[in-house]
């Protein structure tokens, strides 16, 4: 318990994430001790065996990749910060930051960027395009072993042809926002925390 | 509707029962009267000498009547939907729902000008056995599941505590009113508190028909819809309890603590039980769907008792048969979806739709004969007034105070338009007539009143807001509905988010809304589709079975869009084949043809081509089958009962000899811009329909993933393809294919006829 001491949020941790990711004091201090608990080897950071341990993670299809989102390029370890800062994505957008056209840079939980961080699960060599062969693995994932290649690779050719309007054989982001512009992204794309 | 007068006069010998609906009545009516004329026509030779000649042409309306005026009234509002829209200009400006009101009360008002009294046509019975409940399967049927769900904590507010309060705040200032009011001392100062309290709930509530005939037209987005048309059906069971609730105690004059008390218990009861009959009928359907794959016939049949029966359970017991009806509905569709013939699946939608479309003009015009109905009536202005204005106010008050507390807990709140549309749109509607048609007369001595306050507020509610919400939808520029079918991308991407979202849920440690619904889908797939459904098509995920249904659904566009210009196709064929990517120039392809229609033909000839077309000429068949099939249902049926079975010979073409596979799809295909027969051709590629063969590499055909066992009784319609007939398969599979053309071209009743295409040319 004691070497936890270096690792107690502070009050200007508390501010500053408030401030970067929008999230109440509330709510911060319960996420942290979500990832208090989660953290078994108790350093301040969570590695992917930490995630993998949630048991209704394993059985997800997109587990993996969602683990993965959490962690920044390359390293194999998540402080409090970046972890916050990819729960960001989902907060709800609320009313008043939508007529924030002023704002320097767009909050995280804006609807691009709720997208943006969809697309990037499809999109994992980062070349901001979903090939087909990124396609056909998500699809891959979710439909399970039982249907047969040749049945997913109609689905994506399909899928692509739909969404491809410049001919490139791929999903840009454009085409991706394009694609979902039906969609009520705020209200999928959001987890109501509690306060 | 000139013999209606004096037609009537023969059933109005009959005193009217209080309570009894005309079709009972005219029963007794006819049973009577049949009996004096089999009495009269006994031979007189005891009484008289004279003989009557034999009547070579006779009248017997009795025999007929109560089928007779059915039939004229349904076919009285088919007629009038019909009218309707041949008037564009009107039909745009007045909702129908008015327009049959207004043809009822003229008929009402005909009838009564002939002299007659109005036929008791709408009466409880009728109305909440016949024609209520299709609307309501119709409704359940096709009910949006994944939008009411999300919203369904929303709807339920409105629903329970919106109309608790409606009930409560019209019933009490109600009573106040007539307390203090002035003008008709007497009349109004009887009114106890507890009938003002019923009356409330009786008006209270909303109308589910009344949304749907208006809400139709105006195609608002889907949140409203769902909004309104979820709070009009679940806001039965609160209905349901108040009524009885109300009615014990009027007699007894007070409603004690213990009383409310067993009221909520009720409410939970009505509603919970309701559902819970509902889901049992529901899983039962489900079940017996499994076994129907012999007997495609009756399947919508299953459908339609089943539901039906949830829905008498339901109201024998006080549960709420509308939520009954409901549940039934969305519980048994995915499954029976999974497991009926493409045919059933479009019967049951068009019956489906056919009923409820009837019912609700039948309910329309009802509504207007019985107003023209005066016995019923006693106009008070005091209290008609006050009943309109109390219930806007109460509406109005009670979506804004809702509204308030629910956007605290909503993640898309809503607007300040969206609660004007919630509110304008409670429309009240039959069910509140019907309702207080059935109120006895001796514990209720207003009942008259509340009826012309009933109907005052209907008509004020579907006339004046049924008109004006249409030009304030657009003034106001509310969302509309988006017209546009789901794509494939929507489908995969929302798969994709909500497995993102359970993730992200469970990460937080939250156990929110996707975590649930992922626990319920995983439940549902490991055991309950394993014995809802039949054979494989229980392990066939969503994504695909969406596909698939999609790619039909394109085909048979194209066929219809495009139907002339396919032969011209296999001349590219060879080059598709050869050329996998879509590098095909442009001015190859079809020139008449779209840019977007080429791509979609190019992507599904890319890795389907032959067996796509030939799904396609099957569907187009099938399609124009399904409708001689009912037709056929109908034709065969009357033949069993008058037990002519050798008409049957005459209507179908006698069976073909069962030659070799070519003639038999050629027969079928019996588009004559078709192909040329070559009988020998077998193998020729870009012209016969050769389908992959299992042995090819890539056949992926729904016949391959549904694992089909090797036995020649094997399901028909199931993936609506044939096998390849190559000269190596053995006779089995020939005959297997034969089958599954005959079972296409519709069994039929009689399972040892031959290969019958009754109507094909």
């Amino acid at each position: 318990m004691g070497s936890r001491a270096s690792t107690l949020l502070r009050e200007e941790e508390i501010e500053e994430i408030k401030k970067e990711t929008g999230f109440s004091h509330s709510q911060i201090t319960r996420l942290y001790s979500r990832f208090t608990s989660l953290d078994k080897g108790e350093n301040g950071t969570l590695s992917r065996e930490d995630f993998q341990r949630i048991p209704e993670l394993a059985i997800n299809p997109l587990g993996d990749r969602i683990i993965n989102a959490f962690f920044p390029e390359g390293e194999d370890q998540v402080n409090f910060r970046g972890f916050m800062r990819t729960l960001a994505h989902f907060r709800p957008i609320e009313d008043n930051e939508k007529n924030k056209n002023a704002a320097p840079s767009e909050p995280l939980n804006s609807r691009t960027n709720k997208l943006l961080f969809a697309f990037r699960l499809y999109d994992l060599d980062r070349d901001d395009k979903i090939s087909r062969d990124e396609l056909l693995q998500v699809l891959r994932m979710m439909v399970g072993v039982n249907i047969s290649d040749e049945q997913l690779g109609s689905i994506a050719d399909r899928t692509i042809q739909e969404a491809d309007t410049n001919g490139d054989n791929s999903i840009s982001f454009n085409e991706f926002m394009k694609v979902l512009e039906k969609v009520d992204v705020e209200q999928k794309m959001s987890i109501r925390f509690l306060h | 509707l000139l013999l209606l007068p004096p037609l009537l006069q023969v059933s109005s010998t009959q005193p009217p029962r209080k309570g009894c609906g005309s079709v009972l009545h005219a029963v007794a009516g006819a049973s009577s009267s049949a009996a004096d004329v089999t009495n009269h026509h006994a031979p007189t030779n005891e009484s008289g000498h004279q003989k009557k000649p034999f009547p070579v042409l006779d009248l017997n309306y009795e025999h007929v009547q109560t089928p007779f005026e059915i039939s004229l009234w349904v076919l009285l509002a088919s007629l009038m939907k019909l009218g309707f829209h041949l008037i564009p200009r009107v039909s745009n400006i007045v909702p129908e729902s008015c327009l049959l009101i207004v043809v009822g009360l003229l008929v009402g008002g005909l009838i009564r000008l002939a002299g007659e009294e109005v036929p008791p046509v709408m009466n409880a019975e009728v109305f909440f056995l016949c024609l209520l409940p299709p609307i309501i399967l119709d409704a359940g049927y096709f009910l949006p599941i994944r939008p009411f769900m999300e919203n369904l904590g929303t709807i339920l507010m409105f629903a329970v505590v919106g109309t608790l309060w409606n009930a409560f705040f019209i019933g009490g200032l109600l009573f106040a009113v007539c307390q203090i009011n002035p003008g008709y001392p007497l009349e109004l100062h009887q009114l106890e508190l507890l009938p003002c309290l019923l009356f409330g709930s009786i008006i209270s509530a909303v109308d589910p028909v009344a949304v749907l005939a208006v809400f139709e037209e105006i195609h608002i987005n889907e949140l409203l819809h769902i909004l309104v048309f979820g709070e009009s059906l679940l806001n039965d069971a609160v209905t349901v309890v108040l009524y009885h609730l109300f009615e014990e105690y009027a007699g007894a004059g007070t409603v004690t603590v213990l009383d409310g008390f067993l009221g909520i218990m009720s409410f939970l009861v009505v509603a919970l039980g309701g559902v819970l009959v509902g889901a049992i009928y529901g899983l039962l359907a489900a079940f017996t769907s499994r076994f129907t794959s012999h007997m495609r016939v009756i399947e919508p049949l299953f459908v339609f008792v089943y539901s039906y029966m949830a829905y008498l359970s339901a109201e024998m017991f006080h549960l709420s048969g509308i939520m009954a009806l409901i549940a039934c509905g969305a519980v048994m569709k995915p499954y029976v979806e999974a497991n009926i013939s493409h045919k059933s699946h479009t019967t049951i939608k068009y019956f489906l739709k056919m009923w409820s479309s009837v019912s609700e003009t039948l309910i329309f015009i009802f509504l207007g004969v019985a107003t023209v109905d005066g016995k019923h009536h006693s106009w008070n202005w005091v209290f008609v007034t006050a009943t309109v204005i109390l219930c806007l106010v109460a509406r109005v008050m009670g979506v804004v105070g809702l509204t308030y507390i629910i956007n605290k807990f909503r993640i898309v709140k809503l607007t300040t338009k969206d609660q004007f549309i919630i509110a304008y749109g409670g429309l009240r509607g039959a069910i509140a007539f019907s309702l207080g048609f059935l109120l006895d007369e001796v514990h209720f001595p207003k009942k008259d009143m509340f009826l012309t306050a009933i109907i005052t507020v209907i008509f004020f509610t579907v006339f004046v807001q049924g008109m004006t919400i249409k030009p304030l939808v657009e003034l106001l520029a509310v969302k509309k509905k988006q017209e546009a079918k789901r794509s494939i991308n929507e489908e995969i991407h929302t798969q994709f988010l909500d497995h993102l979202l359970t993730g992200i849920e469970d990460i937080c440690g939250h156990y929110g809304h996707h975590h649930w619904k992922d626990k319920l889908n995983r439940f549902n797939k490991k055991y309950v589709k394993r014995c809802l459904i039949a054979g494989d098509r229980c392990e066939e995920p969503q994504l695909i079975a969406f596909y698939h249904k999609m790619e039909m659904k394109q085909a048979i566009e194209l066929v219809e869009k495009g139907g002339a210009k396919m032969p011209a196709i296999p001349s590219t064929v060879s080059m598709q084949n050869i050329q996998p990517k879509k590098a095909v120039p442009q001015e190859r392809m079809l020139g008449q043809l779209s840019k977007g229609k080429e791509e979609e033909i190019r992507n599904i000839l890319r890795t389907n081509l032959q067996r796509t077309r030939q799904r396609v000429k099957q569907l187009c068949y099938s399609l124009t089958v399904s409708y001689f099939y009912l037709l056929k249902c109908y034709i065969s049926a009357i033949f069993c009962c008058f037990q002519i079975k050798e008409m049957n010979n005459y209507l179908t073409v006698p069976a073909a000899p069962p030659d070799s596979p070519t003639m038999c799809r050629a027969r079928l295909a019996s588009d004559p811009q078709a192909y040329s027969m070559k009988p020998t051709a077998d193998d020729v590629p870009t012209i016969h329909v050769d389908l992959a063969s299992p042995q090819s590499p890539d056949s992926v055909n729904l016949v391959d993933e549904l694992k089909k066992k090797s036995e020649p009784t094997s399901d028909a319609d199931e993936g609506l393809v044939m096998r390849a007939p190559s000269q190596n398969r053995s006779e089995e599979s020939d005959r297997e294919q034969q089958k599954l053309m005959r079972c296409l071209s519709d069994p039929g009743p009689n399972a040892d006829e031959d290969e019958d295409e009754p109507f094909l040319p």
